[in-house]
């Protein structure tokens, strides 16, 4: 575990192409631990790519990711011993939907991390507490609606324990009355001192939580700033352009 | 001209003859069952080969050989392949039972992998991510995520790939195996009564494939409400 302010990820001139597409052009960035860094940019600008490629689901084409020290795009890295400190939530949850939502909590604890049946079901119980669905243990995911699946999803990432939690739009697929109580649960992972990346389009979110956003265009952080000042005279045309369709 | 009951006593009760049926139908249903395991497990093993090596590029060895087995299987008939076994593989052996269970899970299994490859396709491929992010690897994202839902998907087809195997053994007849079939031949030959003998087989495969066919029903009725 590194302690809170140090460097958590160390990115140098990441670069990822499908085929003949460049998607990202080489990213250069540093997140450290506490640190809640918003990425918002245009559709199709490799926001998804490039928070998908901090725990490998994509493979860079170039350049380099330290995690915690270690240069995780390398042949003899363990990714999924890496995977297992990185929580990841998606837009479209992705819960498994054959399993009872406790089921879906205790899968990973159980299997990877080898705890006993009755701390795994401890651990559920409280974590079905924190996102706020005691109640919803022995439910099934359809049974649930759009903000406690997500919920939900959240609850099965940080059973894991992670040193980090990856959101990839996690309120885009929401009906927009569902939207709030998933955002309050992140408000609320962020003030208990969780590191987070979140690729978002909620400007409310980043303005109130993030202690660092980055606009991303067209495969490169076009913009890096603390949140306080990302907001003021925004300088960038494409950045200014981006936000006035935004907010 | 024999009366019915006398015709019936003729083929089922004098020299015990009902017996030919009973074992017939015990061998049928061994041989089905027995096919139907091992086929489930030959069709699961080569749909993860397929699907892996579609996913990933691995496994080419592997996949090659699994596409020259599914390639050969389903484009012989299986009467010839129990002929070949029967004749040229098993040679040596004179365990029937054995080698029609063998040629038709090697048959079924053909069938059951192109059933359980459109189902592990037709997983949304964020379960699989999902299984990996949490730090779970290939072969356990499958195993614990993505083949028992694959699995419930395909439960209906394969009860039908069941009815279908059934139906099949009855060429066992081929090398002289007595199955159900061939049970109510002999009693044909003996007799040279049709009536009974071959109206009682096809009753038996009917009354078994529409219980089997009824639970089919039953199956995608709960899965359908299982899923939202
Ligand atoms: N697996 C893939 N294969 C080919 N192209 C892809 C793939 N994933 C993403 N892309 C392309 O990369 C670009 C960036 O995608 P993405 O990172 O999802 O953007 P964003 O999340 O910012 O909307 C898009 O043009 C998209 O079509
Ligand atoms: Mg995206």
């Amino acid at each position: 575990m590194i302690a809170k302010g140090e460097t958590l990820f160390k990115i140098n001139d990441l670069k990822k192409s499908f085929g003949d597409v460049d998607v990202l052009k080489g990213i250069s960035t540093e997140i450290k631990s506490g640190e809640v860094l918003v990425i918002i940019g245009p559709s199709g600008s490799g926001k998804s790519t490039f928070l998908r490629c901090l725990n490998l689901l994509e493979e860079p084409t170039d350049g380099e990711i330290f995690f915690e020290g270690n240069k995780i795009n390398d042949k003899g890295c363990d990714v999924n011993l890496l995977r297992q400190k990185m929580g990841m939530v998606f837009q479209q949850f992705n819960l498994f939907p054959h399993m009872t939502v406790k089921k879906n909590i205790e899968l990973a604890p159980l299997k990877l991390l080898k705890i006993s049946q009755d701390e795994a079901e401890k651990s559920a119980q409280s974590l079905l507490e924190r996102v706020g669905l005691p109640d919803k243990a022995t439910s099934y995911p359809a049974q649930l609606s759009g903000g406690q699946k997500q919920r939900i999803a959240i609850a099965r990432s940080l059973a894991m324990n992670p040193d980090v939690m990856l959101f990839d739009e996690p309120t885009s697929a929401l009906d927009p009355e569902m939207v709030g109580e998933v955002l309050e649960l992140m408000k609320e992972l962020a003030r208990s001192g969780m590191t987070m990346v979140v690729v978002t389009h909620e400007m409310g979110f980043a303005r109130e939580v993030a202690t660092r956003i980055a606009f991303i265009d067209e495969g490169r952080i076009m913009v890096d700033k603390p949140a306080k000042e990302f907001f003021e005279n925004p300088d960038n045309p494409r950045l200014k352009e981006f936000l006035s369709k935004v907010l | 001209m024999a009366s019915f009951q006398e015709k019936f006593i003729q083929c089922f009760v004098t020299e015990d003859r009902y017996l030919f049926f009973i074992k017939g139908l015990s061998n049928t249903l061994i041989i089905t069952i027995m096919a139907a395991i091992f086929g489930i497990l030959i069709g699961f093993l080569v749909a993860i080969v397929k699907t892996t090596h579609d996913r990933t590029g691995k496994l080419k060895i592997l996949n090659a050989v699994c596409n020259v087995y599914l390639t050969v299987i389903r484009g012989t008939p299986t009467t010839v392949q129990l002929l070949i076994m029967y004749y040229i593989i098993m040679s040596g052996s004179t365990n029937k039972i054995l080698i029609a269970i063998m040629t038709f899970a090697i048959n079924s299994g053909a069938y059951v992998a192109e059933i359980v490859r459109s189902g592990i396709m037709s997983i949304d491929n964020g379960q699989f991510e999902a299984g990996r992010s949490l730090g779970f690897n290939y072969v356990q994202t499958m195993w614990f995520i993505i083949v028992p839902q694959a699995f419930k998907n395909v439960l209906p087809a394969l009860v039908n790939e069941f009815i279908t195997l059934l139906k099949e053994t009855s060429i066992s007849g081929y090398i002289a195996l007595n199955d159900l079939t061939r049970g109510g031949d002999i009693v044909r030959s003996i007799t040279y009564e049709t009536f009974f003998p071959l109206f009682t087989v096809a009753l038996i495969y009917l009354i078994i494939v529409m219980v089997l066919t009824h639970f089919v029903g039953k199956l995608e009725r709960r899965l359908r409400a299982g899923d939202r």
